[in-house]
């Protein structure tokens, strides 16, 4: 065959898939992390409000924490940016649009609609940092009986408000839909399909997609109704 | 021996010439035989249409008996029509219901412009097979039976991906009308094979950067082309594909311009 077999893998179709896939793979293991620091949130009155602040102090200050905490922004912003240069190729595949396309008859909701669903969450993480990661890195908030931070208070505050809670419950529906889709589709853009583990994959995906979010979400309505 | 016959409403998808903006016509098309193929029933819609002093559609066929992958048509909004493992000729009229409305687009993809009406260019499939899909080592005479040991798992999963007609279905239904499934296909059945070793990693990279070029669309995962797919193929071959594509991209070694690889 000729020369220059050099295709770039950034460039292509395919490597900009795999990085999708590595970088969603990892915010899902960023996923559980975060719920299981969540957790803490379940323990009342001030003993969860100092466990819940030595816990923030630690997130915010230890090195390897702040290493991840750097990968985890990063891969934030590739997936988004991957995500974005994607679609707006695969808008200019199909210039004139079919007039009728009866896509349900062979593929997910959530499947096509990964877009949609990760513009959701973006706006949801933006509004989320600015109200707990903000504030705790810039903000000026309290002092607890123990001298830190006292981020528990703010969180305790913000979901005191029905309108706050609603927000956080839909938005964890959105990433339970892309989770749902997005986490076998993972391993799929890896080349990773095999009858041996696919099938338990797929079944993880989708266990995944309902337990973390339901995780996630049950805090700001436990919160709200205590 | 009587026979119902079925009156259509037809929106069909009409355009003069690839430069020319084309528009969605309604005919009526009544008596049509409920044994009649779709393509039979655009054969009685084009003698109705010329009968009548107008232009008949233009549609793609060949073969009409399912190997060919030349018939196209996006039928009631899916790939060869409702039914799954099917082409547009292997389609027959009794799965349809009298006083129906049929809607018949082109396959839509920048990468498949449209020639006229239903008929499409398709020729960057072609393309994409030049960049690489073939084997160019002397394969010699007819071998004897086993002298080259082949797994019969590997046998299976090759002649599997090589059932593909190339007929663009995975590319129509596709949302990014993306051509991932049969350049998997095309890539799977050389690389399962080891008269496809020696151009194996060359010939995954350069078929990715054909379909690439040519403006095919990304693969999503939503897994509607193997649903639509007339001959079942499986988007293990995506995988298999992006596996193959990947290794090929860390491992194989840059040529120079003139120069065999070091």
């Amino acid at each position: 065959m000729a020369q220059n077999a050099s295709y770039g893998l950034l460039k292509s179709s395919i490597g900009k898939k795999v990085f999708m896939a590595l970088t969603g793979l990892f915010l899902c293991l960023f996923l559980v992390g975060h719920l299981a620091g969540n957790l803490q949130l379940f323990i009342s009155g001030q003993p969860g409000q100092i466990q819940f602040n030595k816990y923030a102090e630690f997130m915010t200050t230890n090195p390897a924490v702040k290493i991840l905490s750097y990968v985890t922004y990063f891969s934030i912003l590739f997936h988004v940016f991957d995500g974005l240069a994607l679609t707006l190729k695969n808008r200019k595949a199909r210039p004139q649009r079919y007039h009728y396309k009866k896509d349900s008859a062979n593929s997910i909701w959530s499947s096509r609609n990964m877009g949609v669903l990760g513009t959701v969450i973006l706006v949801f993480i933006v509004l989320h940092m600015s109200n707990f990661w903000f504030k705790m890195h810039f903000g000026d908030i309290g002092v607890d009986a123990e001298g830190r931070k006292d981020l528990y208070t703010v969180v305790a505050a913000s979901f005191e408000q029905l309108w706050y809670v609603a927000i956080y419950a839909i938005s964890m529906v959105a990433i339970g839909f892309h989770l749902w889709h997005g986490f076998a589709s993972g391993f799929q853009s890896l080349g990773l399909n095999h009858s041996a583990y696919t099938p338990l994959i797929q079944g993880f995906g989708k266990v995944f997609a309902v337990v973390v979010p339901l995780g996630f979400a049950i805090i700001p309505i436990y919160m709200y109704l205590t | 021996m009587s026979q119902n016959t079925m009156n259509l409403k037809l929106k069909i998808w009409r355009q003069k010439r690839a430069s020319t903006p084309g528009k969605m016509v309604d005919y009526t098309l009544n008596g049509v035989n409920p044994e009649m193929s779709f393509l039979e029933m655009m054969d009685v819609l084009n003698q109705q249409l010329i009968e009548g002093g107008e232009e008949p559609v233009a549609f793609d066929h060949d073969c009409r008996e399912g190997i060919c992958g030349m018939c196209s048509m996006f039928i009631n909004g899916r790939a060869h029509g409702p039914m799954t493992g099917t082409t547009t000729c292997q389609l027959h009229m009794r799965h349809f219901n009298d006083g129906d409305t049929i809607t018949i687009e082109p396959w839509r993809s920048a990468a498949f412009p449209v020639i006229k009406d239903l008929s499409v260019d398709r020729s960057s499939f072609d393309r994409i097979i030049q960049a690489g899909g073939y084997v160019s080592v002397n394969t010699g005479a007819a071998p004897d039976a086993n002298a080259l040991p082949i797994p019969k798992e590997n046998a299976d999963a090759a002649f599997d991906a090589a059932t593909c007609i190339g007929c663009g279905a995975c590319v129509a239904t596709c949302k990014n009308a993306s051509a991932m499934l049969f350049v998997s296909a095309k890539v799977s059945q050389l690389a399962l094979l080891p008269q496809g070793a020696p151009e194996r990693q060359e010939r995954a990279l350069r078929m990715v950067e054909q379909m690439d070029k040519e403006g095919f669309g990304n693969c999503t995962n939503t897994g509607a082309c193997e649903v639509e797919c007339p001959k079942g193929i499986s988007i293990e071959n995506i995988a298999r594909m992006n596996r193959e594509f990947l290794k090929a991209s860390l491992v194989k070694k840059k040529k120079k311009a003139g120069m065999a690889a070091s």
